[in-house]
C-alpha cells in the first residue's frame, strides 16, 4: 500500500513537504501558545519529550552543569510549528534552529521568543523546508528534534537522507510519532480527533502514519543506528503523557548517524537486529 | 501609541477565557524604548518566608543561570552577634523547617548565633487535670525555640552568598502590579510588571507573594481570601525565670480566655505567647511589672476554673485507661515559675484566620502568611510558611530542568494541591482547637478532657501531630 518512488535528494521539484499539510497547520497558527487550546496535547508531551531528549544527550556528554545542561549543542527542530519545543531546548543552554514551511508559524514562535532575550539569541526560525536548508548546512547539527512531524512529511526516506546531511557524524536524531494499526485508527484518529477534539480534526491522515518497524529500516539503511525506542500514552482525562512499552501508538525514537570512519560503507550491508533498548527516562 | 496605551489601562473588554484570569491594568505594548530589566523570579516579601524562598532558589543548582530578585520594604538585618537581651518576636522551628534552612546553609549561622532546643511540650486544660504530653521517643529534639531576627540574620548571609543570581532591593516596598493578557494575545508583553514605590520597574516570569496576611500580591490578583478576625490579641514578653532550670520543656496551658505559652531561650530566660481577650491582652501591657508576673504564674498554676464534677469524671477515664493501657497516662511535670519581666518587651498584636482560595494563578504563586494564617496555638505559623517555600523550590526546579516556563500554571497548580491539603486540616483543626478551648461549659470540657486524655494515651494519634 506504500509507494515510494525514488527521489533524488536535492532537487527542489521534489521535497518531503506537502502542500496539504501546509494549509492544515496555517489555519491554527495563532492558536500554538494557547496551553488548554488546540495544541494542548502537544504541551504537555514537553513533559516527556523534553527530559527524553535532555537525559538523552547528558548520558552521552560527561561534560555538563546541571544548571545550563544544553550548553553548546546545535539543534535543528524540524516542523517547529509555533516553537513549542524550540523554547524549553532553549532554556536549557541549547542553540536551537527552529524550520518549519509555514510562513504564519514562524512568525508566531518569533514573535513568542522576542520577549525574552535570552531564548531571542539562543534560537533563530526560518520558514523552510528541511531540503531547501541542506546545501548550506551540511553536517551542521549536534541534534536534529523531528516531533511529531514524519507523520506529515510526503516522502520519508527524502527527509531521513536529508537529516542525515545536515546532522554531525556521531550526531543524534529524536524522532517522535505515531504507528499504523487499527489501534492507533480508533484511538488517533476516531476518538481523538472526531469524538473528544484532543487532536484538532483532519491533523491526521492514518496513511501517512509510519510503524516503528518501517522507520528503523529506513534509518538504519540510510546511515543511522536506533539505540532507543519506546511507546508513548496520552491519558485525555489528566491531559498528561507517560512512557509505555507498547509502541501501538505514540512512539518516540533515538537514532544515532554513523561516525565519519564507518560513513564509506555502502548501505546494502544487512543491518544487524539491535537490541532495543528501554528509554532510561521511561517513568520520570 | 498613547491612544492605545489609555484603552489597554482600562478594564479588560474580554470576558475571562480561562479559570484564572484578571481584570485590571493591563501590561504595556511592547515599545521601543528600554523595557524594564526582566527576572526569572521575583519574591515580593523580605519576611523570614520570603527570604527563604529566595535563599533555597538561589541556591538551587538548576537556577545558576536565572535571574532572582527579592522585594523587601524594609532595611537590611544582619548581625554579627546578638544583643544581650532576647527579642520578644520568636518562632518555633520544627525538625522539618530545620531541614529546609540547612539546605540552603542558614541553619549553621542561626546555631552560631543562639537557638533553644526543646524536648517535650506539655499542653494541659485549666478547667481540669488532663493533659497531652509530646515527646520523642529517641530524646532527638522535638524543635528549636529561635528568635526571629536571628532567622532574618542568617537567611540574609546567605543571600549574600548567592548574590550572582539573587538581587535584594532593600527599603523598596512595590506598589503596584500589572498583569499579562492570557497567553494567545501576542502584541502586549507577556510578563508580570512591578512598579516601586520609587518608580522603578521590573518585569517577572514568576512573581512570588511573600507579603504577609495582608498580601498586595493577592489582593491585586484579586484571589479571594476566607478570613476572620478573633475577638483575641497575643501578648508577648521576654520573661527571667525563678531559678535556672534545663529548661527543654514548651509549656502551653489552655485558659477559658485563651492558651498561654511558655517557650525555653535559655536556662534562665522564656519567651511569652498569651493569646487572650483585647481588653485583657491591654491590661497585661499596661499594667506594672510585679501584676504582670503574678498574672503569668497564676495563669499557670492557678485551679480556680476547676469542678468537682470534671475532676472526678476525668479521674474515672484516667482510671479506666490505665487499666487498658499501663503506660498512657504521663507524669505531669511543673512549670517554671517567672519572677521577672523584661523591660519594653512587652507587646501585643491582634490575631486571625486566614486562607487564600487560590494559592496560584498564571505567573503568580502565593506562600507563608499570604496564603494562610493561623493562631499562634499550635505553633506552626512560620513552618507552613518554610513547607510551602520546600514544596515550591522543589517543582519550581523541576520545572527548570525541564526547560518549562516558570509562570506555567501547570506545575504550579501541582504546589497548590500539594500544599492545600496539608495546610487546609491543619488549619481547620487549629480553629477547631481555639473554638474547642474558649469555653468553660462542662460538657464541651469534659469532650476535649477527655479527648485530651485520649489522644495522650494513644501513641499512633500523638505521633500523626
Amino acid at each position: 500500500l506504500f509507494r515510494f518512488t525514488v527521489k533524488r535528494p536535492f532537487s527542489t521539484s521534489h521535497s518531503s513537504v506537502d502542500s496539504k499539510e501546509i494549509k492544515k497547520f496555517q489555519l491554527l497558527a495563532h492558536k500554538w501558545w494557547d496551553e488548554e487550546g488546540e495544541y494542548a496535547a502537544l504541551h504537555s508531551m514537553n513533559d516527556i519529550r523534553v527530559p527524553f531528549i535532555r537525559d538523552t544527550l547528558l548520558s552521552m556528554n560527561s561534560n555538563y552543569h546541571l544548571g545550563n545542561p544544553l550548553s553548546g549543542i546545535k539543534i535543528l527542530d524540524v516542523g517547529c510549528g509555533g516553537g513549542l519545543l524550540s523554547e524549553p531546548l532553549g532554556r536549557l543552554g541549547a542553540s536551537v534552529t527552529g524550520i518549519d514551511p509555514v510562513e504564519d508559524n514562524i512568525r508566531t514562535a518569533d514573535q513568542h521568543k522576542s520577549f525574552d532575550p535570552v531564548l531571542a539569541k539562543r534560537i533563530q526560525y526560518k520558514s523552510s523546508s528541511l531540503e531547501e536548508i541542506v546545501e548550506e548546512s551540511m553536517e551542521t547539527f549536534d541534534v536534529i528534534v523531528a516531533s511529531e512531524v514524519v507523520e506529515h512529511v510526503a516522502d520519508l526516506e527524502t527527509f531521513i537522507k536529508c537529516c542525515s546531511q545536515v546532522l554531525k557524524p556521531e550526531g543524534s536524531l529524536f524522532i517522535t510519532t505515531i504507528n499504523k494499526t487499527q489501534l492507533s485508527y480508533v484511538l488517533g484518529i476516531v476518538v481523538a480527533e472526531k469524538i473528544m477534539g484532543i487532536v484538532p480534526e483532519g491533523t491526521h491522515e492514518w496513511e501517512k502514519f509510519v510503524p516503528p518497524e518501517e522507520l528503523e529500516r529506513l534509518l538504519e539503511s540510510n546511515g543511522f543506528s536506533v539505540k532507543t525506542m519506546s511507546g508513548m500514552l496520552y491519558n485525555p482525562l489528566s491531559g498528561s503523557w507517560r512512557w509505555m512499552e507498547s509502541t501501538s501508538l505514540n512512539y518516540a525514537v533515538h537514532a544515532v548517524k554513523a561516525g565519519a570512519r564507518a560513513q564509506s560503507h555502502t548501505t546494502d550491508t544487512p543491518p544487524e537486529t539491535d537490541i532495543q533498548q528501554r528509554s532510561a527516562t521511561a517513568g520520570t | 501609541s498613547s491612544a492605545a496605551m489609555a484603552a489597554l489601562r482600562g478594564r479588560a473588554l474580554l470576558a475571562p477565557l480561562g479559570a484564572r484570569l484578571k481584570a485590571g491594568p493591563r501590561a504595556p505594548l511592547r515599545s521601543s524604548a528600554s523595557a524594564p530589566p526582566l527576572y526569572d523570579v521575583v519574591v515580593s516579601g523580605g519576611g523570614m518566608v520570603g527570604s527563604a524562598m529566595a535563599a533555597v532558589l538561589g541556591h538551587d543548582i538548576h537556577f545558576h543561570d536565572k535571574k532572582i530578585a527579592l522585594l523587601e520594604a524594609g532595611p537590611r538585618k544582619e548581625y554579627d552577634h546578638m544583643p544581650d537581651s532576647y527579642s520578644n518576636r520568636v518562632s518555633s522551628i520544627s525538625p522539618g523547617s530545620a531541614t529546609l534552612l540547612s539546605s540552603c546553609g542558614a541553619w549553621d549561622h542561626v546555631c552560631s548565633l543562639r537557638l533553644k532546643p526543646f524536648r517535650r511540650m506539655q499542653v494541659w486544660d485549666a478547667c481540669s487535670e488532663a493533659m497531652i504530653v509530646f515527646e520523642k521517643d529517641d530524646l532527638d529534639d522535638m524543635g528549636y525555640i529561635v528568635e526571629n531576627d536571628v532567622i532574618m540574620s542568617a537567611l540574609t548571609k546567605e543571600l549574600d552568598a548567592v548574590a550572582d543570581r539573587v538581587e535584594v532591593f532593600y527599603r523598596s516596598k512595590a506598589v503596584g502590579y500589572t498583569w499579562p493578557l492570557p497567553s494567545h494575545s501576542c502584541d502586549t508583553s507577556p510578563w508580570v510588571q512591578v512598579e516601586l514605590a520609587d518608580g522603578r520597574r521590573l518585569q517577572t516570569k514568576l512573581l512570588i507573594g511573600a507579603d504577609g496576611h495582608n498580601s498586595v500580591v493577592r489582593k491585586e490578583a484579586e484571589i479571594k481570601n476566607i478570613e476572620y478576625q478573633y475577638d483575641q490579641s497575643a501578648v508577648v514578653a521576654t520573661l527571667h525565670l525563678s531559678e535556672a532550670t534545663d529548661n527543654n520543656v514548651a509549656w502551653q496551658r489552655f485558659l477559658p480566655t485563651g492558651p498561654i505559652a511558655l517557650l525555653p531561650l535559655s536556662d534562665t530566660a522564656s519567651s511569652l505567647v498569651w493569646s487572650t481577650s483585647h481588653d485583657h491582652a491591654s491590661e497585661l501591657v499596661a499594667m506594672d511589672e510585679e501584676s504582670f508576673v503574678d498574672s503569668i504564674n497564676s495563669a499557670f498554676w492557678s485551679n480556680i476554673n476547676h469542678s468537682d464534677f470534671i475532676d472526678t469524671a476525668g479521674a474515672m477515664f484516667r482510671s479506666a485507661i490505665s487499666l487498658l493501657k499501663p503506660s498512657g497516662t504521663a507524669v505531669r511535670q511543673l512549670p517554671p515559675s517567672v519572677a521577672k519581666v523584661d523591660p519594653q518587651s512587652r507587646a501585643m498584636f491582634p490575631l486571625g484566620m486566614g486562607h487564600a482560595t487560590e494559592y496560584v494563578q498564571h505567573r503568580v504563586a502565593l506562600i507563608g502568611d499570604a496564603a494562610h494564617r493561623v493562631h499562634p496555638l499550635a505553633g506552626q505559623g512560620v513552618n507552613l510558611g518554610f513547607g510551602d517555600v520546600a514544596c515550591l523550590a522543589h517543582h519550581l526546579s523541576a520545572a527548570a530542568f525541564n526547560g518549562s516556563d516558570l509562570g506555567s500554571l501547570k506545575h504550579l497548580l501541582k504546589f497548590e494541591t500539594e500544599r492545600q491539603r496539608h495546610n487546609v486540616s491543619l488549619i481547620a483543626a487549629t480553629d477547631v482547637l481555639k473554638r474547642l478551648y474558649s469555653t468553660t461549659l462542662a460538657p464541651l470540657v469534659l469532650l476535649r478532657t477527655w479527648g485530651l486524655q485520649a489522644t495522650n494515651a494513644l501513641p499512633p494519634v500523638k505521633v500523626r501531630i
